[in-house]
C-alpha cells in the first residue's frame, strides 16, 4: 500500500509498504531518515521516539498506516540549520557514547523542555526519560544535558 | 494482510463482521509487538484510531462511559479525580511514549493476567461494552476474563468502551515490579472502600490464570468495619484487620512461577499490597473522602 504522510514537515510518500509494517520500518528503510533508531522493536527502549502529530510515541510500535496524513518529526527534523540545543547540550555535556539511544533521547527530552517552565526537576526528567533506555552513560551526562538545555533555553527565552 | 480503517463505529464493526481475523489495533503496544517479532500474521489489521466514538469519554447516569480508545495519557489528565485507581494503575503502564499511545480497550482486548487496569476494574464492578452488526452488550468485568489472553469477545465484536463507576470512596491501586517503569506486573492489588454502600471492592492482577476479584477479602473486610461502626466513627483500624484482609486477598491468588516470579512470592507480596492499599484507603476515608464522586 501507499503511505503518504508530512515529515518534519515535508510531505513524503513511500509505495509498497506491507500492512503490518512500523512507521519507524517506513522512515528509515524507505524515506531515508535514519535518525530514529531500531534497537528492541517492542516499546521499551525508546530509540526510535518521534512525534506523532506532535505526541511522542515509538515509531516501532506505529502501524504505517496508522500514520497515513499525519504529521511527524524526528530527531532530523529538530535542527533548523544549527543544532537544536538539545542537541548541542548532549554534544557539550559528553551525553553522547555510542550514540544508539541518542535519538529517542533528544526526541523525548525536546518534548520534556518545550513544556517545561525553566529546569526541571530531576524527578521530572527521569520520570519523562524513564522509557528511554542507554546502556553506557550510566545516565548523569544525559541529566546533564538536559539540565544545561533547559538552562540555555530558559536564558534563550528570558 | 489488508489494512482496514473505518471513519466510524458502523464501519469498523462491518469491518469486523467480513473479517473476524482482523485484528484491531489503536496504541499498538501489544500488537505491533507481535507483528514486529513474527509471532502473529493476522488476516487484516483492524486500525480504530480514526473511528472517533472510541476517543472520549463522557460522565452520563451517573457512570463514566469511558470510550476503548482513549490512552493512559487522557485517564491520567483528565480522571484522576472520577477514576482515582484506574488513574494510579495508567501512571505505573510503560513509559511516557506508551502511556501515550496505549489504550484501556486494548488493554481489555489482549486480556493479559497481567493488565494493570484489569485489576481497578473488577475492584470498581466495571462493564464492557462490546459491538458488533448484531448489536451492542455489556460484559461485567468479572465475566470478562476466561483465561490468559481470553476473554469473553466474540470474533464479530468490538470493545467499544468501559462503563466504570465514579469513585464511590477511596481507591487504591498497588504493582510490584522491578523498576518504576516498563514493568509488567509481578503482581497487582486495587481496592476501593464503597462508604454509601458499606461495600468493599478489589482486584488482583498478575496472579492466576486471569485477573481475580477476592470475594472473601471483600466481605471480611465489610463485615469488620461494620461491626465495629467503623463506617460511622471512622476510627483506626482494630489490630489484625488488615492483617487478615491481606491473608484472605493472598488466599484469594491462584499464582504460578514464571520469568518474573514465583507463585509463592506472589502470594506473600499480594498479602503485603493489600495490607497497605486498606491502610492507605483507611487513611483516606478518615480523612474525609467518604462520598461518592459525581462528576
Amino acid at each position: 500500500m501507499r503511505v503518504t504522510m508530512t515529515v518534519n514537515g515535508e510531505p513524503a510518500t513511500a509505495d509498497d509498504v506491507w500492512e503490518g509494517e512500523s512507521l519507524l520500518f517506513v522512515l528509515r528503510e524507505r524515506l531515508a531518515l535514519p535518525g530514529s533508531k531500531n534497537a528492541c522493536e517492542q516499546g521499551e527502549c525508546g530509540s526510535c521516539t518521534v512525534l506523532l502529530d506532535d505526541v511522542p510515541v515509538c515509531a516501532c510500535l506505529v502501524a504505517a498506516g496508522q500514520a497515513e496524513g499525519r504529521q511527524v518529526v524526528t530527531v532530523e527534523g529538530l535542527a533548523r540549520g544549527e543544532l537544536h540545543p538539545v542537541q548541542q547540550a548532549f554534544i557539550d555535556a559528553g551525553a553522547v557514547q555510542c550514540g544508539f539511544c541518542t535519538p529517542g533521547l533528544i526526541v523525548q527530552a525536546y518534548d520534556l523542555l518545550r513544556r517545561a517552565d525553566g529546569v526541571p526537576a530531576d524527578p521530572d526528567i527521569r520520570e519523562a526519560l524513564a522509557g528511554n533506555l542507554c546502556r553506557c552513560t550510566g545516565y548523569q551526562k544525559i541529566l546533564d544535558a538536559v539540565r544545561l538545555a533547559a538552562s540555555r533555553m530558559a536564558g534563550d527565552a528570558a | 494482510m489488508e489494512f482496514l480503517q473505518p471513519r466510524s463505529l458502523a464501519e469498523a464493526v462491518k469491518a469486523k463482521a467480513e473479517f473476524p481475523g482482523a485484528v484491531p489495533i489503536a496504541g499498538g503496544t501489544d500488537v505491533m509487538v507481535e507483528i514486529n517479532f513474527d509471532v502473529r500474521r493476522p488476516q487484516a489489521l483492524l486500525d480504530l484510531t480514526r473511528v472517533p466514538e472510541l476517543t472520549a469519554w463522557e460522565l452520563a447516569d451517573g457512570m463514566v462511559r469511558l470510550g476503548a480508545g482513549v490512552t493512559y495519557a487522557q485517564v491520567i489528565a483528565e480522571l484522576g479525580g472520577l477514576l482515582p485507581g484506574l488513574a494510579m494503575a495508567a501512571r505505573t503502564v510503560g513509559s511516557p511514549q506508551i502511556r501515550n499511545r496505549g489504550t484501556v480497550g486494548g488493554n481489555l482486548g489482549a486480556a493479559s493476567p497481567a493488565g494493570d487496569c484489569h485489576p481497578v476494574l473488577l475492584a470498581a464492578g466495571a462493564a464492557v461494552q462490546a459491538a458488533s452488526v448484531r448489536g451492542s452488550r455489556l460484559i461485567p468485568a468479572a465475566e470478562f476474563f476466561l483465561g490468559p489472553k481470553r476473554s469473553a469477545l466474540e470474533a464479530d465484536e468490538l470493545i467499544t468502551a468501559v462503563l466504570i463507576p465514579p469513585a464511590r470512596g477511596p481507591q487504591q491501586f498497588a504493582k510490584i515490579g522491578t523498576r518504576n517503569a516498563m514493568v509488567i506486573a509481578v503482581c497487582a492489588f486495587a481496592l476501593e472502600l464503597r462508604a454509601a454502600e458499606r461495600s468493599v471492592g478489589t482486584g488482583i492482577g498478575s496472579a492466576g490464570p486471569t485477573p481475580l476479584r477476592a470475594p472473601d477479602a471483600e466481605a471480611f473486610l465489610a463485615g469488620a468495619l461494620a461491626e465495629a461502626g467503623l463506617w460511622e466513627s471512622a476510627a483506626p483500624l482494630p489490630d489484625g484487620v488488615s492483617q487478615r484482609f491481606g491473608e484472605l486477598a493472598a488466599a484469594a491468588a491462584r499464582p504460578i512461577d514464571d520469568v518474573r516470579g514465583t507463585a509463592a512470592y506472589r502470594r506473600h507480596a499480594l498479602g503485603v499490597l493489600a495490607r497497605r492499599t486498606v491502610a492507605w484507603a483507611w487513611d483516606s476515608y478518615r480523612q474525609g473522602d467518604r462520598m461518592p464522586r459525581c462528576g
